[in-house]
């Protein structure tokens, strides 16, 4: 019987192997994905490396620390939005004392250097971030009563405690020791724009660190998982994405 | 290190050879409680430039159990300071000053009590802690001085957690704890500075109005702009730029702050 050649072996041929994309319609920039190694013994293995981008239509945050840090820029986009919008408010020098505007005029700065540093810190490291980098997204405040100091803190605590427990449950799935002390240097100030709120909110009060926020008995500041903040968070956010490779 | 460079610009050799009382030594201080005192006379830090006390803390190993036993001791520190503080009364009762320090008070104990628990056989003993520093402060009899302090501790501990953080990489249950820890101390330095007239967050490496030339160990570093290479200054000047980011301290630098209390 001849030998027959088989497609495992064309495989281990580098040239066959580039062919065999070309015909199959794969290509590695776009979707992340790429063919790995192909040993004799093996059939070639589509691996996709987890990096954010568009799947099934709509972009996946992408896993690993290139996931952490895209979901971290996820909610930084948010607060940015959200503390844009109220500095910009026709009556913000009206419903606000001048301490609350100094404070709110803050976490608008913030915010908003969070995003941007987000923003370039991945259009820095991701392979490619044309297809990788988050797209701007678009966000639904409509529930939020703009004319209303109480709606807007409220709303401003409930972003600053969710960016506290998304960085603090996000910490242990980062594996580059850099990534975890820039998400370290930027939970804290969320943690202290969340107690000033708290403390505008209720001045004569502990709620700045409240026992519902802060455990009674353990002292510790909640951590949420991805799967835990994205439904909330996502209220907000009319943009659909997805989080398939964060837990 | 700036304290120790402070410590070095004195120049009265009797001073800082004074075998006397550390009290006798800084009686001359008089009243150190007022907010313009404590930012114009030089703490009397200058005996223990010549002392080494055997209780003082060495750094701990650049290890998870370490990274958790200076956690421990600076919650020590934390835990007993306003213990002491609530029992001295120095804080004005019923108001909101009060349930600040009744509440903050709750956590640092728990963060003893969880730390100790955490860390088992591995705990470490409470140092021997003196909160007025041989007679330099008196944290428990003047508001302002207790105050200044709680921020200092307070932001000392942000930054102490935060430098640390890269120990912990290997254990993620323990390194979620640490973080968890480390955002309450940051609600707490929000408050505290609040409650001081300042902003919750760190501008420049300003220690702020009110905060004595020794805490500014606690604030050298937070004025950088440079993140990963991004310039936080860029898009609303240097101050925005550094409230936005908190900056670690080394175990070294957290250390040798701790070490100023300790004796």
């Amino acid at each position: 019987m001849k030998n027959v050649v088989t497609v495992k072996e064309q495989l281990t041929s580098g040239t066959n192997r580039r062919s065999f994309l070309k015909i199959s319609g794969l290509t590695m920039a776009a979707t992340g994905l790429i063919l790995t190694g192909c040993s004799d013994d093996d059939d070639s293995t589509i691996v996709d490396q987890k990096l954010p981008g568009q799947r099934n239509g709509k972009f996946d945050l992408g896993g690993g620390d290139f996931g952490v840090l895209t979901y971290a820029y996820a909610l930084e986009q948010l607060e940015a939005d959200f503390y844009t919008k109220v500095v910009n408010l026709g009556n913000f020098g009206s419903l606000f004392n001048a301490t609350e505007q100094q404070v709110l005029t803050d976490l608008y700065h913030h915010e908003v250097i969070h995003r941007e540093f987000f923003k370039t810190a991945l259009t820095n490291a991701l392979p490619n971030p044309s297809t990788q980098l988050l797209p701007n997204l678009e966000f639904d405040f409509s529930t939020v009563n703009f004319n209303s100091r109480t709606s807007i803190l409220g709303t401003a605590q409930a972003l600053e405690d969710t960016g506290v427990g998304a960085y603090n449950g996000a910490g242990s799935l980062i594996t580059n020791p850099d990534y975890l002390l820039l998400a370290g240097k930027i939970v804290s100030v969320e943690a202290r724009h969340a107690s000033a709120i708290r403390s505008l909110i209720n001045p004569n009060s502990a709620d700045f660190a409240g026992d519902d926020i802060v455990s009674g008995t353990t002292g510790l500041d909640t951590a949420k998982s991805p799967s835990q903040v994205i439904p909330v968070a996502g209220g907000f956010i009319t943009t659909e994405f997805t989080a398939i490779y964060l837990p | 290190m700036n304290i120790l460079k402070f410590i070095e610009s004195f120049n009265d050799e009797n001073f800082m050879k004074n075998q006397g009382s550390r009290r006798d030594s800084f009686g001359q201080f008089g009243q150190l409680g007022k907010n313009l005192a404590l930012a114009s006379i030089p703490f009397g830090l200058a005996s223990l430039a010549n002392k080494t006390y055997a209780a003082d803390i060495s750094p701990t190993p650049s290890t998870p159990v370490g990274a958790l036993q200076l956690a421990l001791t600076l919650e020590y520190l934390e835990d007993e300071f306003y213990r002491l503080g609530l029992e001295s009364g120095v804080i004005p009762p019923g108001g909101r000053d009060e349930k600040v320090f009744m509440q903050i008070a709750k956590h640092e104990a728990d963060h003893v009590e969880f730390l100790i628990a955490g860390l088992g056989a591995n705990a470490v003993a409470k140092p021997t802690f003196d909160f007025t520093v041989g007679g330099a402060f008196s944290p428990f009899t003047d508001y302002q001085t207790f105050l200044a302090l709680a921020q200092a501790f307070e932001d000392t501990g942000v930054r102490a957690y935060k430098g640390q953080a890269a120990n912990l990489i290997t254990t993620p249950d323990l390194l979620t704890a640490a973080l968890q820890i480390h955002s309450v101390e940051a609600r707490h330095a929000s408050e505290v500075r609040r409650l001081r007239g300042l902003k919750g967050w760190i501008t420049g490496n300003q220690r702020g109005t009110g905060m004595p030339d020794a805490t500014q160990a606690v604030y050298n570093g937070e004025e950088a702009t440079n993140q990963a290479g991004y310039n936080t200054s860029t898009l609303f000047g240097a101050d925005a730029g550094t409230e936005a980011y908190d900056e670690p301290l080394t175990t070294q630098q957290s250390v040798d702050i701790a070490n100023i209390f300790i004796v």
